[in-house]
């Protein structure tokens, strides 16, 4: 008797779970911006675990690496990496720019271009499920940033700020299967949409279907999405079948490495894209 | 004392996984299934499902997906893993390995089904994929069953030879 009333009160909270579940469902669907309180407080608090549990391996790591390494040649290793990260991202930034001098609307001054501010963050953790393509970084609302912000490394880009939490966010990979941004071939300028295919390649859609692209095309970011700048390195045409006689599949392989992310930089300051137009009257523009 | 081992059970699955994600680029396997399943069995079908409840919000959560998506198919597989440890005996490798290929598929099919349903994700042949993390989940789950039965085993052996060196030093 007692063990029917157990399977009972069992099968009850399971009918009461999967309801609650849906309903939280629905309500994100509903409201794209979902609950942010419970998110943000699971967020805050299990990312401060894993801060610390990355501490700890990384103070283990580095006194493995003192007595293994000579301390002076690490420092200075580390100083010419990151000064190489910064290099090479004012190269994307002076590649970008040098696009945009070639573009029309640049030529006529309507989109001014702004510097970069970037700050460094160290990866403290990947994904929880091998559903998402997530990591956690060390930098949160403590240091300036906010939800959509871009996350780039020096090959490229990385993906987007998703959950920032006091000392840490959560970013979420371009190559998520939910991620999507707006890019375009720079050889031709055709513009489509790069969506992750969840295997750490992309593809790209909304395609023109007089579009010409090629195996070995660079693709950059387009800079109309409202979150990627303009000109980021997204990476390279890998294939392009065609599907029927209107469609063609075309995949991406990123140039960023997502096995190995240890340091990334995430864009805090307007990118050149959110800039506002010059307020130079149509028709009487200076040439 | 029993929930609290269980939820420090979960949330050092979720920490492991997190630090292989970060040094492998992505995982096969999902250690956090693997240990809800594990509870499920161990303590039952109510154990399992808040386990796999609390579990997969996490995962939601720090994933940046919608919240919900992973918790259902992990109180699932929850409440499956404790129903087929009250109902059956499961404690050959060979059974409890279909548990948890079981266990991992109904978890996916939720998952995956949800997400194409809504619109939120999309998937060109998942089966493979599915099936290669299933596979991958029910090696770990016997492993950490072997573990688990390993190690009061292993601390009685220590125990004894712990023993057998103090006598040695007395006489």
């Amino acid at each position: 008797m007692a063990s029917a009333d157990a399977g009972r009160r069992a099968r009850s909270l399971l009918v009461a779970v999967v309801l609650g579940h849906v309903l939280l469902i629905s309500a994100q669907v509903a409201t794209p911006g979902g609950p942010s309180l419970l998110r943000t407080t699971v967020v805050a608090v299990v990312t401060e675990f894993q801060e610390a549990g990355w501490l700890a391996a990384g103070a283990i790591h580095s006194v493995w690496d003192a007595y293994a390494a000579l301390r002076g040649v690490r420092e200075e290793n580390a100083r010419l990496a990151r000064e190489n990260i910064d290099l090479r991202v004012q190269l994307q930034q002076a590649r970008a720019n040098a696009a945009g001098a070639d573009d029309m609307r640049a030529l006529l001054g309507l989109r001014p271009h702004l510097p970069w501010k970037t700050t460094g963050a160290d990866v403290v953790a990947g994904s929880l499920s091998p559903d998402f393509r997530a990591i956690t970084i060390d930098k949160g609302f403590g240091d300036g940033i906010a939800r959509d912000m871009p996350v780039i490394n020096a090959a490229g880009v990385l993906g987007r700020v998703a959950q920032p939490a006091g000392n840490t966010a959560t970013v979420q990979l371009i190559i998520d299967r939910s991620a999507a941004a707006a890019v375009r071939i720079d050889r031709t300028r055709t513009e489509g949409i790069a969506l992750g295919n969840g295997d750490g390649t992309l593809r790209l859609e909304y395609l023109s279907a007089t579009a010409e692209i090629a195996e070995g095309d660079t693709v950059v970011t387009a800079g109309i999405d409202g979150v990627y700048p303009p000109g980021l390195g997204v990476g390279r045409v890998e294939r392009v079948e065609r599907v029927g006689p209107a469609y063609r599949q075309v995949v991406i392989r990123p140039f960023a490495d997502f096995s190995r992310l240890e340091t990334v930089l995430v864009l805090v300051a307007p990118a050149p894209v959110w800039a506002p137009p010059l307020s130079a009257p149509e028709g009487k523009v200076e040439r | 004392m029993t929930a609290l081992r269980m939820a420090a059970l979960v949330f050092a699955a979720a920490l492991l996984q997190g630090a292989l994600a970060r040094s492998s680029g992505g995982a096969l396997g999902d250690l956090v299934l693997v240990a809800v399943v594990a509870v499920g069995l161990l303590h039952g079908r109510v154990a399992g499902l808040l386990t796999g409840t609390a579990a997969g919000l996490l995962q939601d959560a720090l994933g940046g997906g919608t919240l919900g998506l992973s918790g259902l198919g992990k109180c699932a597989a929850g409440y499956l893993a404790g129903v087929a440890g009250t109902q059956f005996i499961v404690t050959q490798w060979m059974s409890r390995g279909f548990l948890f290929l079981g266990a991992s598929l109904l978890n996916s099919a939720c998952f995956v089904g949800l997400s194409v349903l809504l619109g939120l994700r999309r998937y060109d042949n998942p089966i493979v994929e599915v099936v290669t993390q299933a596979v991958v989940n029910a090696a770990l789950g016997l492993l950490l069953f072997y573990v688990i039965e390993f190690l009061p085993t292993a601390r009685e052996q220590w125990n004894a030879v712990v023993e057998r060196r103090r006598k040695r030093r007395y006489h």
